[in-house]
């Protein structure tokens, strides 16, 4: 496969996953503007902050009012972690490599594309917001599951998982970051009652809420929230369990052994911790460093599969081909 | 409703269908009685369905945005067939084959000996000042002798009914994906047509692309690796270039999955590594091939493709410089050269046409530019021309001054009242201006497509048929009537 198809196929996979979350942050953050009393509501900053993008939002908006903050993050085309311009990205993706992927595929990406660009202002008005966002859920959804059910095991398959378990497992770690950190509860706070509420937010976000019952058969805590996520070997959304996949389908890839080291390191490092422990500040750290060692994974399949130079060793083994 | 012939205005032109007093013409009997019997309303349906199916198959072109951007737009396909009788269609071909070699002995004769200049056929001062002449290339030999592998001519028939040669494209000319894609959607529309009469098939077109590039690798390489290499998703035949590539099971690259090293063998980037590439159908036209050679601020090319080529270490095809040929007042030589290289005289007549860079047709030229078409000798797709009979007074005027100073690089023809056939316009048949181009694929031996591609102005009297301006298409029928 050509590295740059391959490097296609990787993106195509996180910018439809970033989509997919996207919906997810606004809508449970509307949820949770309902659900707490106004002294306490977060307000629609930590959307910002998820998404890396203060210094833009700055530049693009005059304040962090609910419709300030969901046009950015939804509707508008000159911030490129938007959804409309994540969508753009996935369509034009999709575009160059309509011989790989199934015609269904191809059609589906194409849809939603083009149904985000018309109705990315059904997301700003609170009566209309929630069919968009499901609208746009579904539709990442069923393209995943389209991938699962028609597409040939092999690279294609194999680059869209790698992609989609790197931006899974960073996003998750964004959520935890900036929804928990700032969550944990300190002593004497007023915070308290509607703590559980909180930290129901952040599971349902992820669509985590029923899977953490069922697994953990616990009542919801913070640190039962952190270790459910981070580090949970069966949830799909959780940072181990996409880091596992991702380690999965690389043992098939060719050159992948150093690769799959640094993988298997940041997994168990993740595995290890007990979050119960960590205080607040450490635990930032923790995800900060997290965050970093994926940053570095993504350099890694870059450099391994996608943008290798053409050195003096292929030289060296062409020779050596010509010789024997 | 019911479709009579007899109503059918194919005058004043030469109808390809219908011949003088609504009579079906030699090949196209069967299917006018066909079409008569269907009526318009039933042809509508079909439309539809054809329009639905090119949507379902994706078969799209990109047009160019004002705004910048591109977009991805169905192509456009009329449901009516352009019928051509197996016989004449024989001696078609044969004119296109013996074109095409004529073309490459030019070529290879240019950019080696000039043979043509020094017996006095051909000027070298029109050379010096051809745009598409690549200096890069001369003493170069591509294997087999062979430099415009695949050729697009466009035909167009007369008043008289005489077919002519009105261009060759030899440098990245680009339909036949089309071509192949329509007959697909017609065999759907009409399966009971394909049944009861003798349509020549079309769909060897890939394999045989495939076998001629593989025949032009460089020699000892066992199983040559070949590639399709496209600019990419903005240019306005991507479509295209995916389709072959997918077609003849080949990689589809840009510029910037190749990589040419020290010892000019040239490489792609795969995830298993870099893999050596032996034949580059090349859809990239000359200058952004290579930044070393030609435009240093390509970012479509390949970095030492053209070394790797004069190497011998890869193929090209179309091989760089080709497109001297591509040359409006090259192709007023060319009966000239298939007496020179062949021994024969053209089968397929050329457009008449006048040389601005002679004095003397200059001059008629000038005096008669309201009855001429006046075309720029280096421009393909209908660009910078001017229609005299439709120009006004102040177009002449801009011509004039135009061809006075640059007059290499014009040439001018007589307007061609070019044939019609009956084409679909909401719910009844007209007639419409109509041309064919087929395509040429030259290495060890010469293949001609069976047909070609057949565009459409749909527009009432209009003879412009680019897709980009409006144009259809049409499936074209080789229909065989003997059997």
């Amino acid at each position: 496969m050509l590295s740059r198809v391959a490097d296609n196929l990787y993106w195509l996979a996180r910018y439809l996953e970033r989509a997919e979350n996207l919906a997810r942050l606004v809508e449970v953050n509307a949820s949770l503007m309902l659900d707490l009393p106004k002294e306490l509501a977060p307000g629609w900053q930590p959307l910002i902050t998820i998404t890396g993008a203060q210094d833009l939002f700055n530049e693009r908006a005059r304040d962090t009012s609910e419709r300030a903050v969901v046009r950015f993050v939804v509707a508008d085309e000159k911030n490129p972690g938007s959804m409309v311009a994540s969508l753009a990205c996935a369509r034009e993706i999709a575009r160059t490599i309509r011989d790989i992927l199934p015609r269904e595929v191809w059609e589906q990406v194409n849809e939603l594309h083009l149904y985000v660009n018309e109705h990315a202002a059904e997301a700003i008005s609170k009566r209309t917001r929630h069919a968009f966002l499901r609208h746009v859920t579904r539709g990442v959804q069923t393209i995943t599951g389209m991938l699962e059910g028609i597409v040939n095991e092999g690279p294609a398959l194999w680059f869209m998982a790698i992609g989609r378990s790197i931006e899974r497992a960073d996003m998750t770690s964004r959520f935890v970051d900036v929804r928990a950190v700032g969550m944990l509860p300190v002593h004497g706070s007023p915070l308290r009652p509607f703590a559980t509420i909180q930290w129901m937010s952040v599971l349902r976000s992820l669509s985590a809420y029923h899977m953490y019952r069922l697994k953990t058969r616990q009542r919801v805590y913070p640190a039962g929230v952190v270790s459910f996520l981070l580090a949970d070997d069966d949830f799909p959304r959780a940072c181990v369990c996409s880091l596992r996949r991702a380690e999965e389908v690389l043992a098939r890839l060719p050159n992948s052994a150093r690769l799959l080291r640094r993988l298997s390191r940041v997994r168990r490092a993740i595995s290890r911790t007990r979050f119960e422990t960590l205080s607040p500040e450490a635990l930032h750290g923790f995800i900060d460093r997290l965050q970093r060692a994926l940053a570095r994974t993504d350099d890694d399949v870059a450099r391994t599969y996608f943008r290798g130079e053409l050195t003096l060793a292929r030289r060296g083994a062409t020779q050596a081909q010509s010789a024997g | 409703m019911a479709i009579s012939w007899h109503d059918y205005p194919a005058e004043p032109h030469f109808d390809e269908l219908i011949g003088p007093g609504g009579v079906p013409r030699e090949g196209a009997r069967a299917v006018a009685r066909h079409l008569e019997q269907l009526g318009s309303q039933e042809l509508a349906v079909r439309q539809k369905a054809a329009e639905a199916a090119v949507k379902g198959m994706g078969i799209t072109f990109t047009v160019y945005h004002e705004a910048g951007g591109s977009i991805d737009r169905s192509w456009p396909l009329d449901v009516i067939p352009r019928v051509i009788d197996a016989k004449e269609w024989r001696g078609i071909e044969a004119g296109l084959r013996q074109r095409a070699m004529a073309l490459n002995k030019f070529i290879d004769d240019i950019y080696h000996d000039q043979r043509i200049v020094r017996d006095g056929i051909f000027p070298l001062e029109y050379l010096a000042d051809s745009v598409n002449f690549r200096k890069q290339c001369v003493g170069i030999s591509p294997p087999l002798g062979v430099w415009a592998h695949v050729c697009g001519s466009d035909l167009v028939r007369g008043g008289d009914g005489t077919m002519y040669v009105l261009e060759d494209n030899l440098r990245v000319p680009s339909g036949v994906s089309y071509m192949l894609e329509n007959r697909q959607v017609i065999k759907r529309v009409f399966p009971e047509l394909f049944e009861e009469n003798t349509i020549l098939p079309v769909d060897d077109y890939p394999s045989q692309l495939y076998d001629m590039l593989r025949a032009i690798a460089p020699p000892g390489v066992e199983r040559p690796e070949v590639v399709v290499l496209t600019p990419g998703i903005y240019n306005s035949a991507y479509f295209e270039h995916a389709y072959l590539a997918q077609q003849m099971g080949c990689e589809l690259v840009e510029g910037r999955d190749l990589a040419v090293d020290e010892e000019d063998f040239v490489f792609m980037r795969t995830i298993d590594g870099w893999s050596k590439v032996d034949v580059i159908y090349r859809r990239i036209d000359d200058l952004f091939l290579d930044p070393e050679a030609f435009r240093a601020d390509s970012t479509l090319g390949v970095p030492g493709l053209m070394r790797a080529w004069r190497a011998g270490k890869v193929a090209l095809a179309n091989a760089p410089g080709a497109g001297v040929a591509d040359d409006k007042l090259v192709y007023t030589f060319v009966p000239a050269m298939i007496k020179y290289y062949l021994g024969e005289e053209a089968i397929l007549p050329n457009v008449p046409s006048f040389l601005c860079a002679d004095p003397k047709q200059r001059e008629y030229v000038l005096a008669n530019l309201a009855n001429l078409v006046v075309k720029p000798t280096n421009e393909s797709g209908g660009y910078g021309m001017l229609m005299g009979p439709k120009s006004t007074e102040a177009e002449r005027k801009e011509f004039a001054g135009l061809v006075r100073g640059n007059p290499r690089n014009y040439i001018a023809q007589p307007v061609v009242q070019i044939s019609t056939t009956p084409t679909l316009i909401d719910d009844h048949l007209e007639p419409r201006h109509v041309d064919l181009r087929p395509f040429i694929l030259s290495g060890a031996d010469v293949q001609v497509t069976t047909g070609g591609l057949t565009r459409v102005a749909m527009r009432k009297g209009s003879l412009v048929v680019n897709s980009s301006q409006g144009g259809g298409s049409k499936d074209t029928w080789i229909v065989d009537g003997t059997s």
